[in-house]
This record gives C-alpha cells, sequence and structure tokens, in this order.
C-alpha cells in the first residue's frame, strides 16, 4: 500500500488556542477515509495545514512520499493536492464552463500565455465540458455561476477540484447548505469518484460516513482521538460519548 | 470520460465551446469610438490640441484598467508611473539630448515597466486598503523625491521648451496639435489592440480569476503573486507610454503629473466610464474631460461639482458605469428589432 498523503506529528497554535496537536494521518492511494468530529474539532484548520493555507508550527505533510510542507498553496496544487471549501469559492463572475476552464489552464501551464485568446485550444473546452457532464450539468455550462442555486454551485466546487486531476482530493462538508433533497445529487457524485484518487472527506451526516469512508479519523480538541474502520467507530463506546451521542442521541 | 451522445446534449456542449471561440472576436460597435475619434479631427480641426489631451487620458485610464478592471488590483498611485514616463521623455531631452520621438515613448514604457516590477514585487503582497495605502505612499515618495532634487526635475516651474524631432522625420508639428493627434491615436490604437489580446488570453483570464477569487487561485495552483506582478508591469509601461506622450505634445513637464489628484482623476475617468471592459476607459476619459472643459469654463471655480454630481449619479444608479447604460440601451433596441 502507498501512501498518497502522509501527515507526520502535525501541530500548530494560535497563541494560547492549541488547534492542531500532533496529528498524524495517512492516506494511501485510492483511500476514502473519513474525518469527523464534533464543531470546533479542528477538522477545517486540518485541511487549511495540508493545502498550505496554513503553515504548521511542527510536523511534517508528505505527497507521495515527497516533503511538501515548505510549499506554497499553489505548488501543492500543483502537484496534485486539490480542495473543496466549506463555503463555495467560485468564480462568481465568470461562466461554468470558464470556471473549469480556468482550473485546466492552471494545471496545464496555459494560463501563462498572453497573446492567444482563451478559447483558441479545443482540448480545454472539450475537457471540461466533459467534467461538467460526468457531473450533469453541462447545460449549465454558459450560465454565471452566481445564477445558479446553492446545489449546482457545489457541483460546480467539486467540478474545479477533478479538473486538477488531483491524486489526492480534500472535501470539506461537500453537501454543507445544501437542501436535503439535493444533498443525494452531491453525495452520488462523491460515491462515483475516480478509484485512484484518495479522498479525504468532512462530513456531519453519519450516514455518509458510514456508506462512503473505508476508514474513519475521530478528531476532538485538535487531537486524534481514534482511527478505525467503519464497524470500529461504530462499534466504540468513547466515539459515541464526544461525537455521535450528540448527533444521534435520538436514532 | 464518454461524450454524450444524445442530441440536446452535444447542443449544448456546441454552444458552449462556441461561447468560448468566439468570444474575442471583434464586434461592429467595437469600430465606434475609432470612427468618432477619426471624425473628430474633420470636425473640430482646431481642437487637436485638447484632442490630443483626451487620447493620452484614454490611454492612462486603460493602463488602469488592465489592473483595476481585470487585476481588481485598487491603486490611488498609478500616476507614479505617468509621470516616470513623462520624465523619462523630458530628461532624456534635458540631459541626453534625446529628441526621437518614438523611441522616446518607447524607453518610457519600459523605464516604467522596470520600475513597475520593482514596486508591484513589494506592495502586491497586500490587498485591500493596505495596498491602496501603499500606492498612494509610493506615489507621495516619487512626487517628494522630484521636489527635493527640483534642481534636476524643475520641481513644480518644471521642463520648459522641449523639443523634438519630427514623427518619422517626416511630419513636423504643427500650431494645431493634428500631427499629434494622429500619433497619439496611432499609438493608442496599437496599445489597445495589445492590451485586448491580452485580456481575451488565457493570462487575462487568470487576472479575472484573481479579481473574482484569490482563494480559489491559490487553490487551483496559480502563481497569484507572480500574475499581479506581470500585469502590474505591462499596465505600468503604458501608463509609462501615456505620461511620455504627454511631455511630447506639451513640450513641457512638470511635477504635477505625479500628483494625488492625477492619479484619482484617472480612477475617477474609468469608474465613470465602467471598469473591466476596456471601452469605458475611453467613455469615461472622453466624458470627464470634456465636462472639465465645458465646465470650467462656464465657472472656473465651481466646475468640480458638475463632475462630482455626475459621478454620484453614475456610481448609485450606473454601477457598470457610463458604458454599462450604453449596453443596456444597446441591448434594448436590439430586443426591439427582433
Amino acid at each position: 500500500m502507498t501512501a498518497a498523503l502522509e501527515i507526520d506529528k502535525l501541530d500548530r497554535s494560535f497563541g494560547a488556542l492549541h488547534v492542531t496537536r500532533n496529528v498524524d494521518l495517512t492516506l494511501a492511494r485510492g483511500a476514502r477515509h473519513a474525518l469527523i468530529g464534533p464543531n470546533g474539532a479542528g477538522k477545517t484548520t486540518l485541511i487549511n495545514l495540508i493545502t498550505g493555507v496554513l503553515r504548521p508550527n511542527s510536523g511534517r505533510v508528505l505527497l507521495d512520499k515527497q516533503d511538501i510542507t515548505a510549499l506554497s498553496q499553489a505548488e501543492r496544487a500543483r502537484r496534485g493536492l486539490a480542495r473543496t471549501f466549506q463555503i463555495n469559492q467560485l468564480f462568481r463572475g465568470l461562466t461554468v464552463l470558464e470556471n473549469i476552464c480556468m482550473a485546466i489552464g492552471e494545471r496545464d501551464g496555459h494560463n501563462t500565455n498572453m497573446w492567444r485568446s482563451a478559447g483558441s485550444k479545443r482540448v480545454v473546452i472539450d475537457e471540461a465540458l466533459d467534467h461538467l457532464e460526468s457531473l450533469r450539468i453541462v447545460d449549465d455550462a454558459l450560465k454565471l455561476v452566481r445564477e445558479l442555486p446553492y446545489g449546482r454551485q457545489r457541483l460546480v466546487e467539486i467540478a474545479i477540484a477533478l479538473a486538477q486531476r488531483p491524486r489526492v482530493l480534500l472535501l470539506d462538508e461537500p453537501a454543507a447548505g445544501v437542501p436535503s433533497s439535493e444533498s443525494h445529487l452531491i453525495l452520488d457524485v462523491v460515491a462515483g469518484l475516480d478509484p485512484n484518487i484518495a479522498v479525504l472527506i468532512i462530513e456531519h451526516d453519519m450516514d455518509v460516513v458510514f456508506r462512503f469512508a473505508k476508514e474513519i479519523t475521530v478528531l476532538v480538541a485538535g487531537a486524534v482521538f481514534t482511527q478505525g474502520t467503519p464497524q470500529q467507530i461504530r462499534a466504540d463506546e468513547r466515539v459515541r460519548e464526544v461525537y455521535l451521542g450528540q448527533e444521534h442521541g435520538h436514532g | 470520460m464518454a461524450v454524450s451522445e444524445t442530441t440536446p446534449g452535444r447542443a449544448a456542449r456546441e454552444r458552449a465551446a462556441e461561447y468560448l471561440i468566439r468570444r474575442h472576436y471583434f464586434s461592429w460597435p467595437e469600430a465606434l469610438p475609432w470612427l468618432i475619434a477619426i471624425a473628430c479631427f474633420f470636425i473640430f480641426p482646431d481642437r487637436m490640441t485638447f484632442g490630443s489631451q483626451v487620447l493620452i487620458m484614454v490611454m492612462f485610464a486603460l493602463s488602469l484598467d488592465l489592473i483595476l478592471g481585470y487585476a481588481g488590483i485598487v491603486t490611488l498611485g498609478h500616476a507614479a508611473f505617468f509621470g516616470i514616463g513623462a520624465y523619462t521623455v523630458a530628461l532624456g531631452f534635458v540631459k541626453l539630448g534625446w529628441s526621437e520621438p518614438i523611441t522616446g515613448i518607447i524607453a518610457a514604457g519600459i523605464v516604467a515597466g522596470i520600475v513597475g516590477i520593482a514596486a508591484g514585487w513589494f506592495i502586491l503582497r497586500y490587498r485591500g486598503l493596505t495596498l491602496l495605502m501603499l500606492t498612494i505612499a509610493f506615489g507621495a515618495m516619487l512626487l517628494e523625491s522630484g521636489n527635493i532634487r527640483s534642481d534636476f526635475t524643475g520641481g513644480y516651474d518644471g521642463l520648459p521648451g522641449l523639443t523634438f524631432d519630427p514623427l518619422l522625420g517626416m511630419f513636423q508639428y504643427d500650431l494645431y496639435g493634428r500631427t499629434n493627434y494622429w500619433y497619439v491615436l496611432v499609438v493608442l490604437a496599437v496599445v489597445f489592440f495589445f492590451v485586448r489580446r491580452i485580456v481575451y488570453s488565457p493570462f487575462g483570464q487568470a487576472l479575472t480569476g484573481i479579481r473574482e477569487n484569490v482563494r480559489r487561485m491559490h487553490a487551483i495552483g496559480s502563481p497569484v503573486h507572480r500574475r499581479l506582478v506581470t500585469v502590474y508591469a505591462i499596465s505600468a509601461g503604458i501608463a509609462g507610454i501615456a505620461g511620455g506622450l504627454f511631455t511630447q505634445t506639451n513640450a513641457y513637464v512638470t511635477l504635477t503629473v505625479f500628483d494625488f489628484d492625477t492619479s484619482a482623476k484617472v480612477m475617477v475617468m474609468l469608474i465613470l466610464g465602467g471598469t473591466g471592459r476596456l471601452y469605458g476607459a475611453f467613455l469615461g476619459a472622453a466624458v470627464y474631460m470634456i465636462l472639465e472643459d465645458k465646465l470650467s469654463k462656464m465657472s472656473p471655480s465651481f466646475w468640480q461639482f458638475g463632475i462630482g454630481l455626475l459621478l454620484v449619479v453614475v456610481v448609485m444608479f450606473a454601477k457598470r458605469g457610463l458604458l454599462g447604460i450604453a449596453e443596456a440601451i444597446g441591448r434594448k433596441t436590439k430586443r426591439g428589432q427582433a
């Protein structure tokens, strides 16, 4: 089993607030790993540390065995690390198609070109359309992102990350803010992701977590509380107490 | 990934692709500003000195549109580069006897561009109000340096009596500024073509991406700082060319080119015309300059009230600028015909 992403003793404080405590986590190639934990456990902080939005005080992040701890966000992204955001981060004033082409252009290095027209590379457009088609939003290709309902925007968020052709994909609550009547559209996409991509997903819906994940890490107060298979986590009394009890108290 | 075989899917794909492929094609309304500029030569033959100044401000506003309208860099210090270009040409003549006009403005563009790289590398690490303050500070520093060395720059008395060689060694300058008008118009057309290419290129798309959502640009692997410094330098170079033309057409220059007023004025012009659409610079600069000319004759002390009022009305009721109003009318008449 080759590790696609390794997090080695990652630690980060904001002043007196110790938000990430000595976290270890390994994603094998093609992993389906869920990161769960109560609010304020430091899940999004961990993603920000992995992607380089934040720098750790100590510890390392390795992508395909290469130490990327010192690299910028952009350099990490170019090496195959993609993410989605908990709150949409899209080019709202551009069309859906342009949003996807942007990611392809950066991935393939087209975006340094000042002289060609942006539409002159048909392969880029076709690939972008393929991505939209696989998420069934090709009909929205020419709509401005800000004109789309939130659920569709969430799909664009994922489409951009997939257009980066990542080896490791970090999904930060992909169905957050989406009405439950539409969330299955997004979760179907997540379930159908390329098996070669290692996926780390933050998700609150336990049904989704248990259906999707093969491994689960429970984060509490910035530290790894426990790690295991869905069966182990489900059976763990302590997890039930700190986390599942709150969410599934009635079930 | 499989391509959809269903007809509607295919049609949607084709339509979407066509849009991106054709987006940069020239459209007929785009000829309008150029036709008007040429017509003005024949209609107002004795106002060509003023006309040249309008075209120079269009070029200056265009340089600002590239960074403000497309990349979203808010600056109130762009006069720095206009001034550097103006003084490159002026000092080139005074100190080195460099009187050939075309190489003069090329030099102005290069010098301003190099300063743009240096300044941009430093200040473009910041965003928002910090960046705005830094651009103002940078402009003020240049102005003060020029003031301290007024033996060199002529200070606010300026460097008068600059003379330049005939254009291409053939065309003499006339009293009415007609030669200059054509000269500036041709340079503007070249610069405009260049800017238009950039805006519709993948690089231009990336700039729009930075404006729309810089966090996402980092996340998809864009070297944001490098992109911003690059476009800042290009914009500085164009502002420098405009400044060089300003010196050449006026045959003198003073430190007022570095004034905060100059930076603020060009921003007002651009916002008045409409940002991020190239032609906003044309409309904004022309309307501002003509209003300034007319109003200051009507009321020498209160003319700014009129421009202020127009700006307030535009900002409140036409967020996309005067060009936005023109576009809305254009769409309406099109719909009326159909």
